[in-house]
């Protein structure tokens, strides 16, 4: 790195220079780190206020509305007294029948991904979808599951429950795979390797060894797809439809959803009906805290 | 060191080692296994070339040899490990008890059972000591007397005074050297003939190593042993059988092909090989 000559004239100045004095340029290197420093420190600041401004938001306009009444009577209109509980059932229970359509189906393909799939030209197919899938804008999906299955010309399952759901599904499919797949990956070729030395075919080594480390990361990654599922709304337009009721049907009578309450009571002028709103914002909001926090708590107990 | 060893087997009724001879002659009255002509080749490129030798029965055989000498690589293809790995292509024939496990008609899997591993690092499943243990005889749907093949293969491995308490504890809360001796429990419930360890102390310490080193010696009386490994007092102290193996640099493409060049009682290895780059190599004048 350096010359003989260099080492010879700067031997006796280090010899003798004090662990006080700066070495040349460090003050500036300082300075620059401190720059630097607060401007991390200010786009950290940049990328939390909007959703700091969004809870305030929600809280100080729908804070209001909730109540009792919210959680157990219906909205009739806008207009009038009433409640969000058929959008709250709708929603939970739309959200329901995608996680059980979607978790399932998306695991098993992330386990073909990594475990079968290495190198194999379907699966690069597959994945290659999965990305284009996650980038879909949500309202075309809801379109595309509109024409496959609520229309005649479709399926014909006119609008309801199953459909909004298969809806809420096809967004949250992309997200298990690709994330599942994340866990899968992680868990060490050591353990494979153990396993198959021991005699375990390869079915074995998955449901034995590979899937019980990963399940911690694969809990996590469900639910915060449900999280992502149960917030959508442009999905739902087309095939949920909305209802002023409860419905319980599984399919056929069109079902209530918080966002798409939100949306009528946000396009009609009066008061009531806009405070709900901001309430069913609200409520939204705390159902994907609740979950993402779940999904936290149990990455952080998990270990791969 | 070595001598010592040899006092304690000859003791407890072994039979005395085989005597010296060429490697290329080298008669052995029972092989476990029967390496003819193996060649192991990632993406075309042999890693190992043309390996014969015999591996004997209730023995040690220790494998030695500088990096990329494709030691750790013929020791994989005596289960069938290089068949996981995509690309690598298997030569020649490695016959157990005289059948060819690269037989066209041979399960893989059924050799993985015959045929225990033991890695370089240790890994311990997720799971508790039990289960990892458990973790083969449950492979092949065994459900009663668990309890007994848990306690045996602890016992077998010096492990269960240390763990009969904690079962149910995560095997991963083990230390480094008790983890090394949990998966040599594990492989040794699933009741191979042979078990292969892979430099199997050299993540461990001195202390962790000398109590396997004294567990492959006692597992010899029941199993025959392989043993890669880059530390040479070590396969002088534990091994019966050495195999020295070297790097063949091609001087054209620069690629680097492990072959055979020794193999002989460990005793004529470390003290009169027959080779000069052997005795070049366990001299230290080399590698």
């Amino acid at each position: 790195m350096s010359t003989g000559t260099t080492n010879a004239t700067s031997a006796p100045d280090r010899a003798h220079r004090s662990i006080h004095d700066a070495t040349p340029g460090s003050r500036r290197r300082q300075r620059r780190s401190t720059v630097m420093t607060g401007a991390l420190a200010a786009c950290v600041v940049a990328a939390i206020t909007p959703l700091v401004l969004i809870l305030w938001q929600v809280v100080a306009n729908g804070g209001g509305a909730i109540g009792w009444q919210f959680f157990t009577d219906v909205e009739t209109s806008p207009r009038e007294a009433g409640g969000y509980l058929h959008g709250i059932v709708g929603t939970l229970y739309m959200t329901g029948i995608a996680a059980a359509l979607s978790i399932p189906v998306g695991v098993l393909a992330a386990v073909y991904l990594v475990e079968y799939g290495q190198g194999k030209r379907f699966a690069s197919i597959v994945r290659f979808f999965t990305d284009v899938m996650t980038g879909v804008p949500s309202i075309f999906v809801g379109l595309a599951i509109y024409a496959l299955l609520v229309v005649s010309s479709g399926a014909g399952l006119g609008f309801g429950t199953f459909v909004g759901a298969a809806a809420l599904a096809t967004i949250m499919l992309p997200i298990v795979v690709r994330s599942t797949e994340e866990m899968l990956s992680l868990v060490p070729v050591e353990l494979r390797n153990a396993s198959a030395g021991l005699g375990a075919r390869q079915w074995q080594t998955t449901t034995r060894v590979v899937l019980p480390a990963a399940l911690p990361g694969i809990t996590t990654s469900a639910i915060l797809a449900v999280a992502r599922g149960a917030g959508e709304t442009a999905p739902l337009v087309l095939t949920a439809f909305g209802a002023r009721q409860v419905v319980t049907a599984f399919q056929g009578t069109p079902q209530a959803d918080i966002g798409l309450l939100m949306k009528d009571g946000f396009s009609q002028p009066f008061a009531e009906g806009i405070e709900r709103a901001w309430a069913g914002g609200l409520t939204l909001i705390a159902m994907t805290l609740v979950l993402t926090i779940t999904a936290r708590f149990i990455a952080s107990r998990g270990r791969v | 060191m070595e001598h010592n060893t040899r006092t304690v087997r000859d003791a407890v009724g072994r039979p005395a080692p085989l005597t010296a001879s060429a490697s290329a002659s080298h008669a052995l009255t029972d092989a476990v296994f029967d390496v003819a002509g193996l060649t192991v080749s990632y993406a075309g490129v042999p890693a190992i070339r043309d390996v014969t030798l015999p591996i004997p029965r209730n023995r040690i055989t220790a494998f030695i040899g500088p990096s990329g000498c494709g030691k750790s690589t013929l020791l994989r293809a005596f289960n069938r490990m290089n068949d996981l790995i995509p690309g690598a292509r298997i030569d020649g024939s490695v016959r157990f008890n005289g059948e060819d496990i690269y037989g066209a008609d041979v399960d893989p899997v059924e050799v993985r059972r015959r045929i225990g591993m033991v890695f370089q690092k240790p890994n311990p499943f997720p799971k508790s000591i039990y289960d990892n243990v458990a973790f083969g005889p449950r492979l092949n749907g065994q459900k009663k007397g668990l309890d007994d093949v848990v306690e045996a293969s602890l016992r077998a491995t010096a492990l269960w005074d240390e763990v009969k308490g904690k079962l149910k504890a995560s095997g991963l809360a083990l230390s480094g050297g008790q983890q090394q001796r949990l998966c040599m429990a594990r492989a040794i419930a699933t009741n191979p003939e042979v078990i292969l360890m892979d430099e199997p102390c050299s993540a461990l310490d001195p202390i962790a190593t000398l109590r396997i080193e004294e567990l492959m010696r006692e597992l010899a009386e029941t199993y025959s042993l392989i043993v890669v490994t880059h530390n040479m007092q070590q396969a002088s102290r534990v091994s019966d059988h050495t195999a020295f193996f070297s790097v063949d640099i091609d001087d054209a493409d620069g690629a680097r092909t492990g072959e055979l060049i020794e193999f002989n009682d460990t005793q004529t290895v470390f003290t009169g090989a027959n080779d000069q780059r052997t005795e070049d190599y366990v001299t230290g004048r080399f590698g």
